[in-house]
């Protein structure tokens, strides 16, 4: 009986944990902590691996991103408030991208909270989103987040030492690009 | 001693891979925030088809959202047609699929498809519900009265008078060319649909 029952509790347990690497959370992150585990694609598109200041291929973490500061939007093609963000959220992109003093210091990108790559793809074609969007099928970075509702913006600072820090998060309520963009180089000391 | 070690370990494997596979986070659209009802993980069919691929797509005419009464015998010759029932309003996944198939109207175009969007509850619920979506292009149809009578002529009435979360793809003959009645608890990745949507081309 024990023969039987100990691979299959290995299986088990191998399976939870290579198909499911990040346990869920049980609240959202919040200011002041670090990132929970995020792996993300290396962007094929070298434009967007470019943006991202990446090399390679593989998975990344977010502070590997080459910026003082990230913004996080978590997001879904089916989600309303995002939808209406959208372009909103595209004027940011192009406020920093258009300001020498800050264009290589904050980039900004999409997680496709329960979205396919087809579904991204969807949302990033119909709002001509000009940042990488990442997909998050299984909601496995979403459970890892604490299941935030969306949109959820989190603003990321990376430290010269290495580290970072969640320096602001926001459940929807975005104020418009000028607002929200005053409101980063505030929490992140680029100001 | 090692035997109780080892029903520990099965104990913990299995709760990690409950916890794990358990159908997760739909309706969080902060569009919705305090408004949805948590159904908690449902059986995940509770009917059987009366048609299948290659029938005639039974006709029915139900009042909309908009005030219109709609017939699918009208796209006959026409649209493709795509019926989206979906179980109830302000349920969890139901309320995270119709806004994404809002934002892919020009998807649906390029097949020549109109869609239709249905489940069993009455008007002023899919108003008030629709309305938290942003301005839907395609028309909301109530199958509430006879309760659920199309619902149940497709065989997609569950026991407890809500509908599957069912696809079915009919072509502008009238034929149905596709059917997924989905596991309720989850939602149908859009490219199935638009896969059998791209078939009726061929």
């Amino acid at each position: 009986m024990k023969t039987i029952l100990i691979p299959f509790a290995v299986a088990v347990l191998l399976l939870s944990i290579l198909v499911f690497p990040a346990l869920a959370a049980n609240k959202p992150p919040e200011k002041g902590e670090g990132l929970p585990v995020i792996n993300l694609p290396v962007p094929k598109n070298p434009d967007e691996k470019n943006y991202l200041g990446l090399s390679g291929s593989g998975l990344f973490k977010i502070p590997q991103i080459k910026a003082k500061a990230a913004i996080v939007e978590i997001f879904s093609m089916y989600c309303p408030y995002c939808q209406k963000d959208a372009p909103g959220v595209n004027e940011l992109y192009r406020l920093i991208e258009n300001d020498s003093n800050i264009k290589n210091k904050i980039k900004l990108i999409g997680i496709g909270a329960g979205n396919s790559p087809y579904e991204v793809e969807v949302f990033k074609k119909t709002y001509d989103v000009p940042f990488p969007l990442f997909p998050d099928k299984d909601f496995e970075i979403h459970k890892a987040c604490g299941e935030v509702r969306t949109p959820y913006y989190m603003v990321v600072k990376m430290n010269e030492d290495g580290t970072h820090q969640i320096v602001h998060t926001q459940l929807g309520d975005y104020p418009g690009a000028e607002k929200f963009l005053e409101l980063v180089l505030n929490v992140s000391g680029l100001k | 001693m090692e035997k109780r070690r080892l029903s520990n370990l099965i104990l913990i494997a299995g709760v990690l891979s409950v916890f794990a596979l358990t159908p997760t986070a739909f309706g969080l659209s902060d569009a919705y925030r305090g408004n949805i009802y948590q159904v908690g993980t449902l059986k995940p069919i509770d009917s059987v088809l009366r048609v299948k691929a290659g029938n005639h797509a039974p006709d029915f005419t139900l009042p909309s959202v908009s005030g219109e009464k709609v017939s699918l015998s009208h796209y006959r010759g026409k649209k493709n047609v795509v019926l989206s029932f979906v179980p109830a309003a302000w349920t969890p996944v139901c309320s995270d699929q119709w806004p994404g198939y809002n934002i892919a109207k020009d998807i649906f175009n390029r097949y020549d498809a109109i869609l239709l969007g249905m489940t069993v509850d009455n008007i002023p619920t899919l108003f008030a519900w629709t309305n938290q979506m942003g301005q839907l292009w395609f028309p909301v149809l109530s199958d509430f009265w006879p309760h659920g009578a199309v619902a149940n002529r497709y065989g997609v009435l569950r026991s407890n008078g809500v509908s599957e979360r069912a696809l079915f793809v009919i072509d502008n003959a009238g034929i149905i060319r596709y059917i997924d009645v989905h596991d309720i608890n989850k939602r149908p990745p859009l490219e199935d649909l638009m896969g059998a949507l791209e078939k009726l081309k061929k």
